[in-house]
């Protein structure tokens, strides 16, 4: 038997379906591509909230502002072709926040790190203690594994499906 | 609680089946050709034999999980992270009703040591209930040769990432995991990863589907990265999952491909609440005061986001925290 495996695009998805005798509410249920759709370039779309962590959807289009945070996050890519570049934090420049990523102000001074090309499936470190930019030339779509932080958007009664 | 200091005991042997039964506690076990048997001093219960072996060996895979893990409506345990509760009836409401519902608290390598004992000699060759149904023989019938390969293939649990230095592998060829056969349809590239001299090493990424599709079992998740007590589990599903889970938190489930259907019920008593159906891409809580059980049709992958922080089962259970994870104000 031949099997077709069914995977979404931001041009291409179906969205299940909720049919439960409960608040919907308690289940916050979403679809990546629908919000990375709605988004603009580079908002970070809580999907997931578990007390201080978070899952952020981001639709990477263009150059991102460079991010930090003072822990390890991790981007799947879902859709597209995202380059990473990576630049080493001082000391002095490493975020002091609770967590969550930040954004910096301009591109960050230090050494260049390297890049990191993924596409769709690809799990990409985001490694405590560096900077980094997300660049894709056409819209692509990641998750990003996080604590809940200063650029975390929460628009839940807007993405979840409520009735 | 009391913790019972009881182990495992042989209590016979079939002599036409040629399975053995068991004591732990106040509860026997007993296999024939079809079922497993449970009683207890005030009640008795049956289960298909392949359901209750691929739920046996998955509850002592994933070391009792988060919470509850009910074979079916009536038998199951409860993790208290060090003990174990074996329970028959303990949430379900006609058994709580006719008071012949048992609750037994155990340590827990008591339990993983009397669950492996059972599985071991009630699997046979030819049969391994972590495979999808039709990757694998059937438990029926009378004993075989047993198995001498691990029952078993638990978490692999990343510390930080998989694929980084001193860290667990990503499954290859060379791990002895090849693409499954409902994947055979994906393409499957590397990431390119180009660093800086002096800074080798420090870059990483991992083609995390490919991962996936090459796991050899369904239903027993992997963890590929986590942050601070954030926890990025990862797993194919195919067929259904044969437990239903209880979460002593809250979990959310992202559908990576394909779809999986979850009915969902009180976790109290198992009164149903209805469903929902994930399609890849969509994203749903499970909350903590709900049972789950999934149905996948076609082999999917499935992420699941957990939050490992001690001590949480105790603050959800003592209403410290709301059985759900998001407050939209």
């Amino acid at each position: 038997m031949v099997y077709r495996t069914h995977v979404g695009t931001l041009d291409s998805y179906e969205k299940g379906l909720i049919e439960l005798d409960d608040d919907l509410q308690k289940y916050a249920f979403s679809n990546i591509f629908e919000v990375a759709g709605a988004a603009s370039p580079f908002e970070r779309v809580a999907v997931v909230q578990n007390l201080d962590y978070v899952a952020e959807v981001m639709r990477v289009e263009g150059d991102s502002p460079w991010y930090a945070a003072p822990h390890d996050e991790f981007a799947l890519v879902m859709d597209g072709e995202v380059s990473f570049n990576f630049i080493k934090l001082a000391d002095g420049q490493r975020p002091s926040h609770e967590g969550g990523a930040v954004q910096l102000g301009a591109k960050p001074n230090g050494p260049a790190m390297g890049r990191v090309t993924a596409r769709r499936g690809h799990q990409v470190l985001l490694p405590e203690g560096a900077a980094y930019q997300l660049v894709s030339s056409k819209p692509a779509v990641a998750i990003i594994q996080t604590v809940d932080g200063p650029v975390t958007i929460k628009r839940w009664s807007e993405i979840c499906t409520l009735r | 609680m009391d913790v019972m200091d009881a182990g495992i005991e042989k209590i016979g042997t079939d002599p036409d089946t040629g399975y053995t039964s068991f004591r732990l506690g106040s509860f026997t076990f007993r296999r024939d050709e079809y079922f497993a048997h449970i009683t207890w001093p005030r009640g008795s219960h049956i289960i298909e034999i392949d359901r209750f072996l691929r739920a046996m060996v998955r509850d002592i895979g994933w070391g009792f999980f988060y919470g509850w893990i009910f074979f079916d409506d009536i038998f199951g345990t409860t993790n208290h992270y060090g003990t174990v509760d074996i329970f028959a009836g303990s949430y379900d409401r006609g058994c709580k009703e006719a008071g012949i519902d048992l609750l037994e608290t155990f340590p827990a390598e008591t339990v993983a040591h009397a669950f492996e004992t059972i599985s071991r000699d009630w699997i046979s060759e030819g049969y391994d209930p972590l495979n999808a149904p039709l990757e694998t023989g059937s438990p029926m019938g009378p004993k075989g040769k047993e198995r001498t390969d691990p029952l078993l293939r638990a978490f692999i649990a990343a510390d930080r990432m998989l694929g980084l230095e001193g860290d667990k592998s990503v499954r290859s060829d060379a791990t002895g995991h090849p693409i499954n056969r409902a994947f055979a349809d994906m393409n499957f590239d590397a990431p390119e990863i180009v660093c800086e001299p002096g800074f080798e090493g420090q870059l990483h990424a991992i083609n995390l589907f490919e991962h996936i599709a090459r796991s050899d079992v369904t239903w027993n998740p992997s963890i590929s990265a986590v942050t601070r007590a954030n926890i990025c589990c990862v797993t194919s599903e195919e067929h259904m999952l044969p437990v239903i889970h209880g979460n002593d938190r809250n979990e959310w489930f992202i559908q990576l491909s394909d779809e999986i259907h979850w009915n969902i019920a009180d976790k109290n008593t198992g009164a149903p609440r209805g469903r929902v159906v994930m399609k890849a891409g969509d994203v749903c809580a499970m909350p903590a005061d709900i049972r789950h059980q999934g149905f996948s049709p076609k082999r999917s992958m499935l992420m699941v986001l957990e939050n490992g922080t001690p001590g949480l089962e105790t603050r959800y259970a003592s209403g410290d925290l709301k059985p759900y994870p998001v407050d939209f104000g």
